[in-house]
């Protein structure tokens, strides 16, 4: 083989690792990413049982643990609904009333959402993206106190 | 004055790096006679430029551990009581001492090129240092106009604001700088690369020059990833070692692309071959460095380990990003015209089998870059979504299985051409051992997923196949690089083996536990003793005891803890974590509830330390790499043996 058409076809394989990769990823996307919903979104229809977010400020006096003492509840609001979360597990840190929540779940048939996870966070001056648009006013994206 | 000396050196550090990328854009364009004076100077300029560097990173650790709150940065991140490791490390646990930590590491990279590297023609090194300042050049002005790290407060508050407590630990200390120094090393490879497409140099010289640097940068990242992971582990008290955050994926990607660039430069280095391609992936391995800044510092992509972003930074990041990577793929596409094909190779070859590895992982890399970037597009569209484990397990974990079993015959062919029956015949016991794991594995490993058996099956494979090429070998006479392969492809079979382990085999509980009644959680029996109150340097915990039995063992004690710090006030949980030969007990203490019962959750993880053992195995083996091929660099031999 000469060099030439070596190096041609190595281009061919690096195209198709290229195709293929992408390909690999777009269809697994499909299945897969998981859809971010705030209160407000979720009275249109919701698919029950996929992988998706909610985010949101635990409602103030809402929060409380079931009979079985591991299972905790909630209620998440951006200010215009309100959506029960149920959660069995350890919360996170920085986890408390009042403050901001983003849980990694799926809807229950009743509208209610099961938390796999609450997402935490390293920094309470830091906010969540996708939390800071759905809470439109909400603090803590400005990290910085101190003027400068 | 401690902080204005830091700002002088920086500052001058900056015109240092302005010098030397005019010097050596002036030197190489007048004809060589005129020039050389110029081009002989770049050398001590990029010395000094280095020393300054270092000189103003020295200040600012000065003033931190001083606790000079005049110092807005130190007001802002520290805190008088804090004990003194976490004041250190508290110098680039925030953006600033971050960014000037990255050109530090730079500088003093630049400066090691200057005063070691006597082997490259001498027009490519000085193109080289070029090129590295002109990288350097963009954080300087970042760091000069943005975010100067030495800016001083009118007015000094008593006392700082105090570090997030999630950093207070000894793990700050050790995994950014490692993680910069890959980074950083990478930028290096990439100066390598534009410098030898400026002077048309692209060939084994230019990649036996280049290699220590994408080894070194390589081991760095292995270790600030591994290192990065134990640490989230044990510190976010999920129990998990990965979450395909995007931030992971910053520091993942690089490693993907150093990866391959590792293997193609060998080819480069030894047979002449993949020039482009090399190129070409230096060029992507320093993009990924670049991009994982980018996603760590604008904080556009919500992740578990967001730490206080700035949009506004973000985008100083993205244009430089844009500047650098645009103009070194404009230069490439002017320039790979000029790269002549290297040498030719055959299909069934140790040349063809790292192609192999090269395709394999730039999938990877590609998936999880779509995955990584994929929600920014989505929002651009007015989409809200995030990416998570089950897409990237599902999209490459399979490509990586592949590339385990690639792996265990690539190291076993022979360079320039290989037979395929004499492939086969090297390859009988690994087979067999593939073959035993198999059965071994349906017969006594109970099912999770595809993915975690398959794993089991190819680390074992993997493990016997990684040590073959030792066999029938004079072991005293094996050259260091070649151990270095087989210790690190060996780790690889090892954090394979652990990270299979932990998804198939772990056991959870998560009760509500009240004192004297035992909980069992795989092969322990753990009891609540109950809650005191204990007092740390900076904080007060409520520490529970819990007393684990195994069979007949001796019992021990486990203390996790719920920890109250009071600056910033932050409530962190502390897991306790009981480390045996085959795997970890781990128990994290939740919230109480009315009736005196405390959130327990615990886990037994068989082998899940082999998954970090394994990271280190691959790092050791890079380390061994590294020092088997300067060795030989050193001496004076015309041509290398084949490794």
């Amino acid at each position: 083989m000469k060099p030439k058409h070596q190096r041609f076809t190595l281009v061919l394989l690096a195209l198709a690792a290229i195709f293929g990769a992408s390909g690999l990823a777009l269809s697994a996307l499909k299945d897969e990413a998981a859809f971010f919903y705030a209160p407000s979104d979720v009275t249109r229809d919701v698919p029950v049982g996929r992988a998706v977010r909610l985010g949101g400020m635990v409602v103030e006096g809402s929060l409380a643990r079931a009979a079985d003492g591991v299972t905790q509840q909630f209620r998440v609001t951006d200010g215009k609904a309100q959506v029960p979360v149920s959660f069995a597990g350890i919360a996170p840190d920085l986890f408390r009333e009042g403050s901001g929540v983003v849980a990694e779940g799926s809807f229950a048939k009743d509208g209610s959402f099961v938390a796999t996870n609450l997402l935490a966070k390293h920094d309470e001056r830091y906010m969540p993206p996708q939390m800071a648009s759905a809470m439109p006013g909400a603090p803590g994206r400005k990290t910085e106190t101190l003027e400068r | 004055m401690t902080a204005e000396t830091g700002l002088a050196a920086l500052w001058l550090a900056a015109a240092m790096a302005l010098l030397q990328l005019v010097m050596a854009g002036v030197g190489l364009r007048l004809p060589a006679e005129r020039g050389a004076h110029i081009l002989a100077a770049v050398r001590p300029v990029a010395i000094v430029g280095g020393l300054l560097g270092a000189v103003s990173f020295t200040c600012l650790i000065l003033v931190f551990l001083a606790s000079d709150m005049s110092v807005l940065l130190v007001a802002q991140n520290s805190h008088s009581a804090k004990p003194w490791l976490y004041k250190f490390a508290g110098a680039w646990g925030n953006h600033e001492g971050s960014m000037l930590l990255w050109v530090t590491v730079m500088g003093l990279a630049g400066a090691a090129i200057a005063l070691l590297e006597k082997r490259l023609n001498e027009r490519t090194l000085v193109a080289t240092l070029g090129a590295q300042a002109a990288i350097a050049l963009g954080f300087f002005a970042f760091l000069l106009a943005a975010s100067n790290p030495f800016a001083r407060l009118d007015i000094a508050p008593a006392d700082g604001m105090g570090l997030n407590p999630l950093l207070q630990d000894p793990g700050l200390a050790f995994h950014p700088p490692t993680l910069y120094f890959g980074y950083v090393g990478l930028s290096v490879a990439f100066s390598f690369a534009v410098g030898a497409l400026l002077t048309r140099d692209v060939g084994p010289a230019f990649a036996r020059a280049m290699r220590p640097w994408v080894l070194a940068a390589w081991i760095f990242l292995t270790l600030g990833i591994t290192a990065g992971s134990y640490w989230a582990y044990y510190e976010l008290g999920w129990g998990g070692w990965w979450f395909w955050d995007p931030v992971e994926n910053a520091s993942l990607m690089p490693w993907l692309a150093a990866t391959a660039l590792l293997h193609s430069v060998t080819v480069l280095a030894t047979r002449d071959g993949l020039r482009a391609w090399t190129v070409m992936l230096a060029v992507v391995a320093f993009s990924m460095s670049m991009i994982g800044t980018f996603i760590v510092r604008s904080g556009i992509l919500t992740s578990v380990h967001a730490f206080a972003v700035d949009p506004a930074r973000g985008t100083f990041i993205l244009v430089l990003l844009a500047l650098y990577i645009g103009g070194a793929l404009a230069l490439f596409a002017l320039r790979v015209g000029t790269v002549k094909a290297g040498t030719t190779f055959e299909l069934l070859s140790r040349e063809g089998g790292l192609v192999l590895n090269n395709l394999l992982l730039s999938v990877i890399l590609g998936v999880v870059l779509i995955g990584t970037l994929y929600p920014i597009v989505a929002q651009a569209f007015g989409v809200q979504l995030s990416v998570g484990p089950p897409f990237f397990d599902k999209a490459a974990g399979p490509v990586a299985l592949l590339l385990v079993l690639a792996l265990m015959a690539g190291p076993l062919v022979r360079w320039r051409r290989d037979e395929w029956d004499a492939l086969a015949k090297r390859m009988m016991v690994p087979i067999a051992a593939l073959a035993l794991a198999l059965g071994a594995v349906v017969a006594f490993a109970p099912f999770k997923s595809l993915l975690s058996s398959a794993g089991l099956v190819l680390a074992i494979g993997l493990a016997v196949a990684s040590v073959a090429p030792l066999w029938q070998r004079n072991l005293k006479r094996t050259p260091l690089f070649t151990w270095g392969m087989v210790i690190a492809h060996f780790g690889v079979a090892v954090a394979l083996f652990g990270m299979a382990s932990d998804a198939a085999f772990t056991k959870e509980r998560l009760v509500a536990a009240t004192p004297g009644r035992p909980v069992e959680v795989g092969p322990f029996r753990v009891v609540f003793d109950g809650i005191k109150p204990v007092i740390g340097p900076n904080w007060s915990a409520l520490e529970g005891r819990l007393t684990i039995t195994r069979g007949d063992g001796e019992p021990f004690v486990m203390r996790p803890q719920q920890r109250f710090f009071a600056n910033p006030p932050t409530t962190t949980s502390e897991a306790a974590i009981a480390t045996r030969i085959d795997g970890q007990l781990y128990a994290v203490l939740g919230a109480p509830d009315t009736g005196g019962r405390w959130q327990l959750r615990l886990w037994w993880k068989p082998f899940v330390t082999f998954i970090w053992f394994g990271g280190a195995l691959i790092a050791l083996g890079g380390a061994l790499s590294l020092i088997g091929r300067l060795r030989r660099e050193r001496q004076p031999v015309v041509r290398e043996r084949y490794a």
